[in-house]
C-alpha cells in the first residue's frame, strides 16, 4: 500500500469516526442524566438531515446560497430538538418505574415511529443535502491524499459540539444542574434541582446535536430513511467503546473505529463493512463492557 | 401428570378443525394461507415468548435464527451437485439416500440434498451458532443485552446481503416442495393447502406442549426464579447461565424451525426474513401477548401475523408494531389481556360452561319433578 492511499484511508475513517462520535455523543448525554439507551438516536440524525434538504430545496432559489443553507440548518437543528422534547414529554416523562426492558422496547418503538414517519414524510428516495463549499468533485489534496472540503465541515463541527458541551456541562447552571443529576438524582432533587426538567433538556439536546451532525454529514454519506438503526448501533459501539457517558473518549473511539472500518477494505469485500462494528461491540461488551478509557472505580458504580 | 394442562390443547385443537372446515365450506380458503405463514411465525413468537417472559432475557436478534434454519434449508435443498455426479464421494451419498434428484421447471436435472437431511444440518447448525453466540451474549444485561442481540441480527443481515452464494437480496428461490409424507407435500400449491394448514398447526401444538411443560416444570420454575432475581436464584443453587443459555438456544430452534418449513412453503426466503424490522416484529407481538403468557402470544401471534399478513395495515404496517410496542409497554406493560376489563371478560367466559351445566342440570331436575 502506498503513502497517499494509506493517508486516503487515513480521511475517510476519520471523517467516518467524527461522525459515530457524533451520534455516541448523543447516546452519552442522555445516559448521563436517565440512564436510558435511546435506541431512537440515530432517527434524530435522519430527520435533521432530511429536514434540512427540504427546507435547503424550498431556500435556495429565493435566497443567496450561504444564507438559505444556514437558515435551513437552523430550521431544521429547530424543529428536531423539538421533536426531541416532545418524545420526552409524551412517552417517557410520566412513566413511574421503568424496568430496563420497558425502556429499551419503548425507545425501540419510538425509533420504529419516526423512521415510519419520515418514510411517509418523505419517501424512500436516497437524498443529500448541498456541499456547503464547493462541489461534489472539488476537493483537497494534502500530502497526494484528496478529500473533500465537507471533511473539514465535519471535524470542524464535530470539535465545535464536543467543546461546547465541555464548556457547557462546566459553566452554564444548566450543565451543572445536570451533571447533578447524573452523580446522584436524589441529591439533585435535594438541592432544587428540577429533575424532570434536566431529562427534557437532555433529550433535545442530544437531539439537536444529531440533528446537526445529519446536516453536516448528509453531503458526503447521503441520507435515506432507515439509515438511523445502523448509525444507532455504531454510535453505540463507539459510546461502548470509550466508555458510557464520557463524550471525550467517544470522540477517541470513534476515531478509533472509523480507522477500522476504512482500513477493513483491505481484508474484506466491502459488503462486509458492517460486520466490523458489530464484532468490535461484541468483543468489548465481553471483555471490558467499562470501555477502553473508562476507570474501573468509575465504572463500577454505573448500572448498566 | 396433570391433565387439566393440555385441555386448552384440545379446544384449540377442535378449534383450527372448525376454522378449516368453516373457511373451506364458505369457499373462503385462501384465507388458509396467511393462517399457515402465521402460524409458522408463531412458531418464533413461542420461542421468544419463552425466553423474554419467563427469563428476562431480550433478543432482537429472533430474525437471524429464523434466517438461519430458512437459509441453510435452502442452499442445501437447491444446491446443485449433478456435476461432481461422477465422484465417488457423491456417488455414495446417493446411494445412501442423503443426496436426491429431481428436474426442476426447466427440465434441468439437479442432485441436491434430501429436505430431511437438510432439517437435520439446519437444526445442527442453528444450535451450533446459538450455543456460540449465547455463551458470551447471555453475560450481558439489559441495554447491553439487547444491542448484543440486535448486532447479532445485523450481522446475519449483513452477510446475507453480501454473499452471492446466499443470494444477495434475491434471496433464494426454486426451494423444492418437501415430501413430509405420502399424500403431505409442504409446498405453496393450492392442492395442499388443507394439509399443510394442519401441518403447521401440528407444528406450533407440538411446540406449545413442548413450552408448557417446560413453564410447568422444575426447569421453568427455575426460570422464573432468574427473571425475578438473578443473584437470588444463583443463591438457591439454580444454575442460571446455564439455564438462560439453553432456553436461548431451544428458543432459536423454535425459531429456526420456523423458517425452515416457511422456506419450504414459500419455495424461497429473502433478505427480509432478516430484517432488524423482523426480529423488533416478534418482540413487539410477544410484548403485546404478555411476555410471560404463551396462550397469549399464541393468540396475537396469529392474530396480528394473519391481519399484517392480509395487508390490513397496509402501508402503515411497521407504524402499527412500532406504536403497538410503545402503547402496551406504557398503559398495558403485562400485555393486553391481563387488562382487567378483558380478565373479567375471560373469567365470566370460563365460568360459560358450567353456567350452562347448572341451567341444564336445573332444567332436568325440573322436568323430573314435574314428572
Amino acid at each position: 500500500m502506498s503513502f497517499e492511499i494509506f493517508l486516503q484511508y487515513c480521511f475517510s475513517g476519520i471523517t467516518l469516526g467524527s461522525i459515530y462520535a457524533v451520534v455516541a455523543i448523543g447516546f452519552n448525554i442522555i445516559y448521563n442524566t436517565t440512564g436510558i439507551i435511546n435506541f431512537a438516536q440515530g432517527e434524530f440524525v435522519v430527520l435533521g438531515a432530511l429536514c434540512a434538504i427540504t427546507f435547503s430545496r424550498l431556500l435556495i432559489p429565493v435566497l443567496p446560497f450561504a444564507l438559505a443553507m444556514s437558515i435551513a440548518v437552523i430550521l431544521a437543528v429547530v424543529i428536531t430538538t423539538f421533536i426531541g422534547g416532545l418524545i420526552e414529554i409524551v412517552f417517557i416523562k410520566w412513566i413511574n418505574n421503568p424496568t430496563v426492558l420497558r425502556l429499551v422496547i419503548i425507545t425501540i418503538g419510538l425509533s420504529f415511529l419516526l423512521r415510519e414517519t419520515s418514510l411517509h414524510v418523505w419517501d424512500e428516495k436516497v437524498r443529500a443535502l448541498k456541499y456547503f463549499t464547493g462541489t461534489e468533485v472539488s476537493s483537497i489534496s494534502l500530502l497526494g491524499a484528496h478529500f473533500s472540503p465537507q471533511v473539514l465541515w465535519v471535524l470542524g463541527v464535530t470539535a465545535v459540539i464536543v467543546i461546547g458541551l465541555g464548556l457547557f456541562f462546566r459553566l452554564t447552571l444548566t450543565g451543572r444542574a445536570m451533571r447533578a443529576c447524573a452523580a446522584s438524582s436524589n441529591a439533585a432533587r435535594l438541592c432544587g434541582i428540577n429533575i424532570k426538567m434536566m431529562v427534557t433538556i437532555s433529550f433535545m439536546i442530544s437531539a439537536a446535536i444529531g440533528a446537526l451532525a445529519g446536516c453536516v454529514t448528509s453531503p458526503i454519506t447521503q441520507t435515506q430513511y432507515n439509515m438511523g438503526s445502523s448509525l444507532a448501533i455504531k454510535g453505540f459501539v463507539v459510546a461502548i467503546l470509550g466508555g458510557l457517558g464520557n463524550s471525550f473518549a467517544a470522540v477517541g473511539a470513534g476515531l478509533i473505529l472509523g480507522l477500522l472500518e476504512s482500513f477493513s477494505i483491505v481484508l474484506l469485500p466491502n459488503a462486509y463493512r458492517d460486520v466490523v462494528a458489530i464484532i468490535i461491540l461484541l468483543g468489548i461488551l465481553f471483555f471490558k463492557p467499562s470501555g477502553l478509557f473508562a476507570k474501573k472505580e468509575e465504572s463500577a458504580l454505573k448500572e448498566f | 401428570m396433570d391433565m387439566k394442562r393440555y385441555r386448552p390443547i384440545g379446544i384449540l385443537l377442535i378449534f383450527v378443525i372448525c376454522v378449516q372446515l368453516v373457511f373451506t365450506l364458505s369457499g373462503t380458503e385462501y384465507f388458509l394461507t396467511q393462517i399457515i405463514m402465521a402460524a409458522y411465525y408463531c412458531l418464533v413468537i413461542l420461542g421468544l415468548c419463552l425466553l423474554m417472559g419467563y427469563t428476562g432475557q431480550i433478543s432482537l436478534g429472533h430474525a437471524g435464527f429464523f434466517a438461519i434454519g430458512g437459509y441453510t434449508q435452502a442452499v442445501l435443498t437447491t444446491i446443485n451437485l449433478s456435476s461432481f455426479a461422477d465422484s465417488g464421494f457423491v456417488r455414495f451419498l446417493e446411494s445412501a439416500g442423503i443426496l436426491f434428484r429431481r428436474t426442476d421447471l426447466y427440465g434441468e436435472e439437479i442432485l441436491s440434498f434430501s429436505p430431511w437431511i437438510a432439517i437435520i444440518a439446519a437444526i445442527v447448525i442453528t444450535i451450533g451458532i446459538a450455543f456460540l453466540i449465547g455463551i458470551p451474549v447471555l453475560r450481558l444485561k439489559g441495554h447491553y443485552l439487547a444491542m448484543a442481540t440486535l448486532g447479532f441480527g445485523m450481522i446475519i443481515y449483513t452477510i446475507v446481503i453480501g454473499t452471492r452464494f446466499l443470494g444477495e437480496a434475491d434471496g433464494i428461490t426454486k426451494v423444492p416442495p418437501f415430501q413430509l409424507l405420502p399424500g403431505i407435500v409442504v409446498c405453496g400449491k393450492m392442492a395442499h393447502r388443507v394439509a399443510n394448514y394442519y401441518v403447521a398447526w401440528f407444528l406450533v401444538i407440538v411446540g406449545m406442549i413442548v413450552a408448557l411443560n417446560l413453564v410447568h416444570s422444575r426447569v421453568g420454575r427455575a426460570l422464573r426464579a432468574i427473571h425475578g432475581s438473578e443473584e437470588a436464584a444463583n443463591a438457591m443453587g439454580i444454575h442460571s447461565s446455564k439455564y438462560k443459555l439453553y432456553i436461548f438456544v431451544l428458543s432459536a430452534v423454535f425459531a429456526s424451525v420456523g423458517g425452515i418449513f416457511l422456506t419450504h412453503y414459500n419455495g424461497s426466503i429473502g433478505p427480509s426474513e432478516t430484517s432488524v424490522i423482523k426480529s423488533v416484529r416478534y418482540v413487539a407481538i410477544v410484548a403485546v401477548g404478555g411476555m410471560d403468557n404463551l396462550w397469549g402470544c399464541l393468540f396475537m401471534g396469529i392474530l396480528l401475523n394473519f391481519l399484517s399478513l392480509r395487508g390490513v395495515f397496509g402501508s402503515f404496517d411497521e407504524v402499527f408494531f412500532g406504536l403497538s410496542l410503545i402503547v402496551i409497554m406504557l398503559f398495558a406493560p403485562h400485555g393486553i389481556l391481563r387488562i382487567a376489563k378483558v380478565q373479567e371478560l375471560i373469567a365470566a367466559l370460563r365460568e360459560l360452561p358450567a353456567y350452562i351445566k347448572e341451567r341444564i342440570g336445573k332444567k332436568k331436575k325440573h322436568e323430573r319433578h314435574t314428572a
